[in-house]
């Protein structure tokens, strides 16, 4: 496997190489969905390069010897092999890719702000959780910095909670591995998660739509309380607005980097999406149902010019365990529906 | 804990206790009804009745408790109990809570019921020729008269009995073909609804949180008898394009004028009135109302609205518009939001159940949807007209002033006016009546415009843990939940939302305009947002004009959810109280999304 996987030329059967995020980014943009360009640092170039620091220090092996009650331990080893890690510059051999694939992600041009997102790979079940253990770092304005995030979002697998999750479910070192999504970083207006089955009631025929100023890493981490509607999903009626006071945003650093402001007064209490924006979401959300043939959750965004951009799409996990039984069923003689009606029931 | 007053403490509304009294002994509140729960019936009776027009509660409510009771035996249900103060109908349930008495009416209700699903289209063909029976044999009633003698005809052929006779006659006939209708009207009606209540049901649980109007859109017929009359005036306004003779229709100008212009102008112009006569028979029987108060008149009786609409259909004509329902079209869109929920159905075995109940549902709705025009519409207003000829007869006689003031009577008094006005023309001596109804009447008159001006409580006695009566919760809508919001609605402050279902889909910010009856239909503009009590197939075509619509009563079957579906204009309907809550001329938002009105100013 090459060390940069474009998003064109990524399907999910290239998770193992390019980790959850990175195979839905590339799925999502073979389907024709409007993803922020971008490519994957794939697991193979990661597996190169703890081979380089393995020369120096000891990393898998110290890792599975570990005791998953001794956090002392944990602590000290996740010090040792970040600090490790991070004293490393990238092998020639990685660099040259990563600059020429870079430079390739803006054409050539003027060099825009990326975001750097862990993709790790472990075993599938314990995908969902065990990927937001891991680094993100946004608005990424040079290659310097771009060379650093990327060692960050490495050594990131190696953080104390990280090192622990494994630990405590005795997953393999061998084949923990993490790959990194590089892409052009959205100036979000509007940023935030669409369900396409409501999370509270598990309905199938509404998308349920959070959402708030500014980037979306406001609304994941929980730091603003979003706007919330409901739409449903065939008609496109809009049963719950509910618009709620988005006290702060996130925004970008002129210099790189992210940081959370206040909203200004004015912005705080009105709607961060109107109809036809919902009603773009929507579509959005059965389109992505339809590709993968489940429900999903999806982070999105609206950039300056008001293009709708999907940043990820997950399969829906919760209720999706409880589907087992329908509603109801056929009966010999239809007419016994009606007797759920008119009750005296047998 | 809050309750609803008992029904001992609503009391008679002072100076009119004599004109409750002239109600039937059994609509009279008495003490042991205190130990049942009681609620205001808005929804048909949204104004006070008229002594004789509470005629209509009784012939419903005896037909309705017969079919539920004793014809279709429905297994937890009985019929309806009503009383009347103050001129409002108050009805109550009468459930079936022994397990013993539910299993036995349960093995009754599936020979019974059963068979009417089974033989559904039928059953369904032959009582709409029953009811075309039934209509001919009102229609055949001769106008009530007394000659100065009885015909020499008569007398010569041996008939015997003299024309007096005739007038109890016609009147017993007339009485005897309500009853006999309100049974035809309440033949299917549980049953329709049944089917699709189960379907309303399996929906809601398995989307919880699909919308009502939702569910009411895949079940919708689209030949519905309600679209029929609206219909009809397009189909005219084309005639006079084509038969060139749209000249005299103008706003402004009166249907007598119209028609005397049309009648000069000669040949095409007595085509296009032929074409009308076609119309209006039966179409144009359809009420300005619901047709339960004696003065919702039809479009038959006065032609003003359906001329008002003509002029502004004509243009849209000329102007190349295609006023047509795309049939084709609402069809295929229905079939399509079926496909789509059906998809979205977690297991096969929910897609199978959901065929069958679909099935059953679209097989039993038509009833539904068509049964009004025959009998609200057309039926009460023959049988209203009929009793307004008795009212001329009495008028003539010297019993009141007016025709319309026979229904102050009730159809008890009514008949011993009657009987003696028979005697008179028999004795040859004046009636009595002359010196006894014209002061009750006027004491009648007064009473009902007083009532009109008191609120009552929309309902009494203890509240319900639980309202599992099929028939009160499909025909009134009332579940423990709209209980609760009304005792909220009783004690809150007056606030910028009114609340109400969710009826047709879009939000609009307009103009109210507060239509309190069929007359003020032409105050509306364009990109109004009408808001009245009920509206019903009359109203239609304003539906062209309006941009939402907003009503008091009703809820996501009603004939405004529907209409309103139809024209694609967001709807709030069942808002209890939004012609009081909503001033002509103020600035309102509809949220037809949400089931939301909010006052903007």
């Amino acid at each position: 496997m090459t060390a940069i996987c474009w998003f064109k030329d990524v399907s999910l059967a290239d998770r193992p190489a390019v980790g959850g995020k990175g195979a839905s980014l590339g799925e999502l943009t073979r389907a024709g969905i409007a993803v922020p360009p971008g490519f994957v640092v794939s697991t193979a170039a990661f597996d190169r390069f703890i081979e380089v620091v393995e020369n120096s220090a000891a990393v898998r092996a110290r890792v599975e010897a570990l005791d998953a009650d001794d956090l002392e331990a944990i602590q000290k080893c996740s010090a040792d092999i970040q600090g490790a890690m991070l004293a490393h510059s990238l092998p020639e051999a990685l660099r040259a890719p990563l600059r020429e694939a870079h430079a390739a992600l803006f054409a050539g041009g003027a060099i825009g702000p990326v975001a750097v997102r862990s993709s790790a790979t472990a075993e599938d079940s314990a995908e969902a959780s065990f990927a937001g253990l891991q680094d993100t770092l946004l608005w990424i304005l040079d290659f310097v910095a771009l060379e650093r995030a990327l060692l960050q979002c490495w050594a990131s697998l190696y953080s104390v909670p990280s090192i622990s999750y494994r630990r405590k479910r005795g997953m393999p070192e061998a084949q923990v591995s993490m790959a990194v999504v590089v892409q052009q970083m959205v100036d979000a207006r509007t940023a935030g998660v669409l369900f396409t089955r409501s999370p509270t009631t598990g309905d199938r025929s509404v998308v349920v739509i959070e959402g708030a100023w500014g980037l979306g890493s406001a609304v994941v981490s929980g730091e603003v309380t979003p706007d919330r509607f409901v739409v449903a999903k065939i008609t496109g009626e809009i049963t719950v607005r509910d618009i709620r006071d988005k006290h702060v945003m996130h925004v970008p650093v002129p210099a790189g980097g992210t940081h959370e402001v206040p909203t200004p007064e004015e912005q705080r209490q009105v709607a961060c999406l109107d109809d036809g924006q919902l009603g773009q979401l929507r579509d959005l959300g059965r389109r992505i149902e339809r590709h993968y043939g489940c429900p999903q959750d999806i982070e999105w965004a609206f950039n300056g010019s008001g293009a709708l951009l999907v940043l990820q799409s997950r399969p829906e996990t919760v209720w999706a365990a409880r589907d087992a039984a329908p509603v109801s069923r056929a009966q010999d003689n239809p007419l016994h529906h009606l007797m759920s009606v008119f009750g005296g029931k047998r | 804990m809050k309750q609803f007053p008992l029904p001992s403490s609503l009391k008679v509304v002072p100076g009119t206790e004599r004109a409750q009294a002239a109600y039937p002994y059994y609509m009279q509140f008495a003490p042991e009804d205190d130990q049942r729960f009681w609620f205001y019936n808005s929804m048909h009776f949204p104004e006070p009745m008229c002594a004789f027009d509470s005629v209509t509660g009784e012939a419903a409510y005896c037909a309705l408790g017969a079919a539920n009771t004793r014809v279709h035996c429905l297994p937890t249900t009985k019929g309806i109990d009503e009383r009347l103060i103050n001129g409002r109908v108050y009805i109550g349930g009468v459930g079936v809570t022994d397990p013993e008495e539910v299993r036995e009416r349960t093995d009754e209700f599936m020979r019974r019921a059963f068979h009417y699903y089974e033989n559904w289209e039928s059953l369904y063909a032959q009582w709409k020729q029953k009811m075309r029976a039934l209509i001919e044999d009102a229609q055949k009633l001769p106008r009530p008269h007394l000659p100065k003698y009885e015909p020499l005809a008569h007398v010569h052929a041996g008939k015997g009995i003299a024309s007096n006779h005739d007038l109890l006659d016609v009147y017993q006939q007339t009485l005897e073909g309500y009853f006999r209708m309100w049974h035809h009207h309440f033949e299917f009606l549980l049953l329709g609804y049944g089917a699709y209540m189960t379907f309303f049901a399996f929906c809601k649980k398995a989307f919880p949180e699909i919308s009502d109007q939702t569910i009411a859109r895949m079940v919708a017929g689209m030949e519905a008898e309600i679209f029929r009359p609206d219909e009809e005036l397009r189909r005219l306004a084309r005639c006079a394009v084509q038969l060139g003779v749209e000249a005299p229709f103008q706003d402004g100008v009166s249907a007598e004028q119209i028609l005397a212009t049309l009648r000069e102008m000669g040949g095409a112009g007595e085509q296009w009135l032929a074409e009308l006569e076609t119309s209006r028979n039966p179409w144009f029987n359809v009420n300005v109302g619901d047709g339960f108060y004696h003065y919702h008149r039809s479009w038959n009786d006065d032609l003003t609205l359906p001329f008002s609409a003509l002029p502004s259909y004509i243009r849209q004509i000329r102007a190349g518009e295609n006023l047509d329902r795309p049939l084709e079209q609402l069809v295929a869109e229905r079939a399509q939001l079926i496909a789509d929920y059906r998809e979205l159905l977690a297991t096969d075995e929910d897609r199978a159940a959901f065929d069958q109940m679909i099935q059953l549902a679209h097989r039993v709705f038509p009833y539904v949807e068509g049964h009004k025009f025959y009998c609200e519409h057309w039926y009460t207003n023959l049988f209203f007209n009929k009793i307004r000829e008795f009212g001329a007869l009495l008028r003539d006689h010297g019993f009141f002033s007016r025709e319309d003031d026979v229904f102050h009577l009730t159809h008890y008094e009514l008949k011993s006016a009657i009987i003696d006005l028979m005697q008179s023309w028999s004795a040859g001596s004046p009636p009595r009546g002359p010196s006894h109804w014209p002061a009750i009447v006027a004491e009648r008159r007064a009473a009902i415009a007083e009532w009109a001006r008191h609120d009552t409580p929309p309902a009494l006695g203890p509240v319900p843990e639980i309202i599992d009566d099929p028939a009160i919760v499909m025909l009134w809508g009332i579940t423990r939940e709209s209980l609760d919001a009304w005792l909220e609605a009783d004690s809150d402050e007056p606030k910028r939302d009114i609340k109400g279902f969710a009826a047709s889909r879009g939000i609009v910010e307009g103009t109210a305009r507060v239509v309190k009856s069929a007359e003020e239909i032409s105050r509306l503009r364009d990109g109004d947002v009408l808001v009245c009590q009920v509206t019903n197939p009359t109203w239609s075509p304003v539906f062209r004009k309006i941009a939402a619509a907003v009503s008091d009563i009703g809820g996501s079957m009603s004939h405004a959810a529907i209409v309103a579906r139809e024209y694609g204009l967001p709807a709030v309907v069942g808002t209890g109280n939004a012609t009081r809550r909503i001033r002509d001329g103020q600035r309102v938002r509809v949220d037809g999304d949400r089931g939301l009105v909010t006052l903007l100013d």
